[in-house]
C-alpha cells in the first residue's frame, strides 16, 4: 500500500479570524501560528468560541474576515479545496453523535476513501483499525455495539484513514470517563509521532491540554486572551487574571472561597 | 443529633436489577450499603458502575420493569419499599428532592421557570398563589440569582447551562426537603460556572442542616466537596474514603481512576491507564 503523500509535517497560520453567526460575532480577530509538527491548544469555557475556530479552520464555519494558510516543506493546498480537506482533519466531541447509526464501521471507514477516490480501501481499513487499537472483530458493527472510547477510536480512524498531517481535535475525550480518556489520550499521543502529525486540539480542561500540547492559546468571549508555553502554565507562570481564574477553577471546590 | 434517633437514610444491601437478555435478572447495584446522616456523601463510579440507579432506587424512580430489593432502605425510619405509592410520591420532591444532570433535558420546555417552581412547592404544600410567588422569588433569590423575576418570566431555552442548574436547584429546594440527590449536577456546566452551582449548593446544604448525597464520575471534585465518598464498582461499593484522605485510597481500582488523570504541572507520558482486573467484579 503506497503511502497518499509525502509525509512531511505541515503547520497552520490563522491570521485575523472573524466568524459571525447573524450579529453575533462568535470569533474576533483571532491569529495563531501553528508550526509543522507542534501540538497547539485552544483553551476556553463554552461559549468562547474555541470550537468555532476549529470547524472555521476546516470550513465548517464561514469566515467574514481572516486567512488560513497551510505552511511547510511539502504541497500546500488552498483551504476549500478537497486536497485541503484531506490533508486537514478533524475528530469531534461527541462519539455519540458524530458516527452514523445506522452504517457500519467498515461503511464508515469507507466513505472518506470514496469521496477522495482512494483505491485499496480493503487494506486501508483494516490498517487504519490495527492503528487504533482496535480488532478487525469491529469492522461489521454498528456504532450503538460500541462503547464510548471505541466509537472515539473509530473516529479517530476515520479521520486518520486519508493521511492526513494536520488533525483537529474538538474536546475528543470529554465525553469519556476518566480511565477511558487516558487511552485515547495515549493513542493520541503514539499517533502523532508514529505520524509525525500536527494537532490542533480545543479544550475546556486545563490539564489535558498541557498533557498533549506544547502551547496554547486561552480564548474568552471570541477573543484571545494570551498566548502560552504548557510548562509556564504547569509552573503558574501565566499573565492574565482570566487565566488565573481558569486554573483556580481547575484545581477544585475550595471550601475557603465559598464565603 | 441524639444517638436513638435513627439515621436520615439507612440503606442496606441494595438491589436494583433489570430483565436481562436470556431471561434472568442483571443486577446493576449489587448490595450497596450506607448510612447517611446530615452530612455531604459522595458517590463516585465510571458510567455503569451504578451509580446513578443507586440515587434512583432511594428516589423511587428506578425504570419500570426494574426490580428493587433492600434489607432495608428506610427514610427517617420510614420503610420506602413498603410504603404505599402515594406515601412515596409525597416524600418525592417533598421531603427527598433530586437534581438532575442537565437543565436542558430536565426542565419542562414549555412552562416558564417560575411556573415550574412554583408547581412544585403547590404539589407538597397548600399555600396560596400569592405566597407560592413570593416564595418563588426568594428560592431563585437564595441561588444567587440577581434579578429572580425576570428569570422566572423566562423559560428554560432562553436562560445558560448554569442558569438552569440554579433554577432547578431552587425547585428542588423549595419544598424544603431533608435529603438532596444531586446526579451530577454540575458535569454539564463550565468549570467556572461549576464552583458557583457547588458553592450555592454547599451554602444552602449548610444552612438548612440537609443530607445531600452528591453522584459524580469527578473523584478529585467530590473529594474537594463532601465528607465521606463511596467509590463504586460495577455495582458494588469498593472502598469508602473519607474526604481528604483521597492519597490513602486502597483500592487498586480507586488508585488507577486517581492515577489515570492528566494533572497541571505534572509531565507523565504515556500516562498509565486503568488495568481492570477479573477479581475486581467478585
Amino acid at each position: 500500500m503506497r503511502p497518499l503523500a509525502s509525509a512531511s509535517a505541515l503547520g497552520l497560520t490563522a491570521d485575523g479570524l472573524r466568524v459571525e453567526f447573524g450579529q453575533f460575532v462568535a470569533v474576533d480577530g483571532l491569529s495563531f501560528e501553528v508550526k509543522p509538527g507542534e501540538s497547539f491548544g485552544i483553551v476556553g469555557e463554552s461559549g468562547s468560541g474555541k470550537s468555532t475556530v476549529l470547524r472555521a479552520l476546516c470550513g465548517l464555519a464561514p469566515l467574514v474576515a481572516g486567512t488560513v494558510v497551510l505552511t511547510g516543506e511539502s504541497e500546500r493546498p488552498a483551504p476549500g479545496s478537497k486536497a485541503f480537506r484531506r490533508r486537514v482533519q478533524m475528530v469531534f466531541q461527541d462519539p455519540y453523535g458524530s458516527l452514523h447509526p445506522r452504517q457500519t464501521v467498515d461503511r464508515i471507514l469507507a466513505e472518506p476513501l470514496a469521496i477522495h477516490g482512494i483505491a485499496d480501501a480493503e487494506a486501508r481499513i483494516e490498517q487504519s483499525l490495527a492503528e487504533v487499537g482496535l480488532a478487525d472483530g469491529f469492522r461489521f458493527r454498528y456504532p450503538h455495539q460500541l462503547s464510548g472510547g471505541q466509537r472515539q477510536r473509530i473516529a479517530i480512524a476515520r479521520a486518520l484513514i486519508l493521511e492526513p498531517q494536520i488533525l483537529l481535535l474538538d474536546e475528543p475525550t470529554s465525553a469519556l470517563d476518566a480511565s477511558v480518556q487516558a487511552e485515547v489520550l495515549n493513542l493520541l499521543e503514539t499517533l502523532r509521532e508514529r505520524r509525525r502529525l500536527t494537532f490542533i486540539l480545543v479544550s475546556h480542561d486545563l490539564a489535558v491540554v498541557t498533557h498533549l500540547c506544547g502551547r496554547l492559546l486561552v480564548m474568552h468571549q471570541g477573543q484571545p486572551v494570551e498566548e502560552l508555553a504548557a510548562a509556564d502554565l504547569a509552573s503558574h507562570r501565566v499573565q492574565a487574571d482570566y487565566t488565573r481564574s481558569l486554573m483556580l477553577a481547575s484545581a477544585g471546590f475550595q471550601r475557603d472561597n465559598a464565603v | 443529633m441524639s444517638q436513638n434517633t435513627p439515621p436520615l437514610l439507612q440503606v442496606d444491601d441494595l438491589r436494583v436489577a433489570y430483565p436481562g437478555r436470556e431471561g434472568g435478572w442483571r443486577e446493576v447495584v449489587r448490595g450497596v450499603s450506607f448510612d447517611l446522616s446530615r452530612e455531604r456523601l459522595a458517590i463516585v463510579g465510571e458510567s455503569g458502575s451504578g451509580k446513578s440507579q443507586t440515587g434512583r432506587a432511594i428516589m423511587g424512580l428506578t425504570a419500570p420493569g426494574g426490580r428493587v430489593t433492600a434489607g432495608q432502605l428506610r427514610f427517617r425510619g420510614m420503610d420506602l419499599l413498603g410504603c404505599a405509592a402515594a406515601e412515596r410520591r409525597a416524600l418525592r420532591g417533598g421531603r427527598i428532592a433530586m437534581v438532575l444532570q442537565d437543565p436542558k433535558f430536565s426542565l419542562n420546555p414549555v412552562a416558564t421557570i417560575g411556573a415550574q417552581i412554583a408547581e412544585t412547592l403547590r404539589s407538597h404544600q397548600r399555600v396560596s398563589r400569592a405566597e407560592a410567588r413570593e416564595r418563588t422569588m426568594a428560592a431563585l433569590a437564595d441561588v444567587q440569582i440577581d434579578n429572580p423575576a425576570r428569570v422566572a418570566a423566562l423559560y428554560p431555552h432562553e436562560v445558560s447551562g448554569g442558569m438552569g442548574q440554579r433554577a432547578m436547584i431552587a425547585m428542588m429546594l423549595i419544598a424544603g426537603p431533608d435529603l438532596l440527590i444531586a446526579d451530577e449536577p454540575t458535569s454539564a456546566l463550565d468549570v467556572t460556572v461549576q464552583l458557583q452551582v457547588l458553592r450555592i449548593l454547599d451554602r444552602l446544604v449548610e444552612q438548612r442542616g440537609m443530607g445531600l448525597i452528591f453522584i459524580s464520575h469527578d473523584l478529585r471534585l467530590v473529594s474537594s466537596f463532601c465528607d465521606r465518598v463511596l467509590v463504586m464498582y460495577a455495582g458494588r461499593v469498593v472502598e469508602e474514603l473519607s474526604s481528604g484522605r483521597l492519597h490513602e485510597a486502597k483500592h487498586p481500582y480507586t488508585r488507577g481512576l486517581l492515577n489515570c488523570l492528566p494533572q497541571l504541572g505534572a509531565s507523565r507520558h504515556p500516562l498509565p491507564v486503568l488495568e481492570r482486573q477479573a477479581e475486581w467484579l467478585l
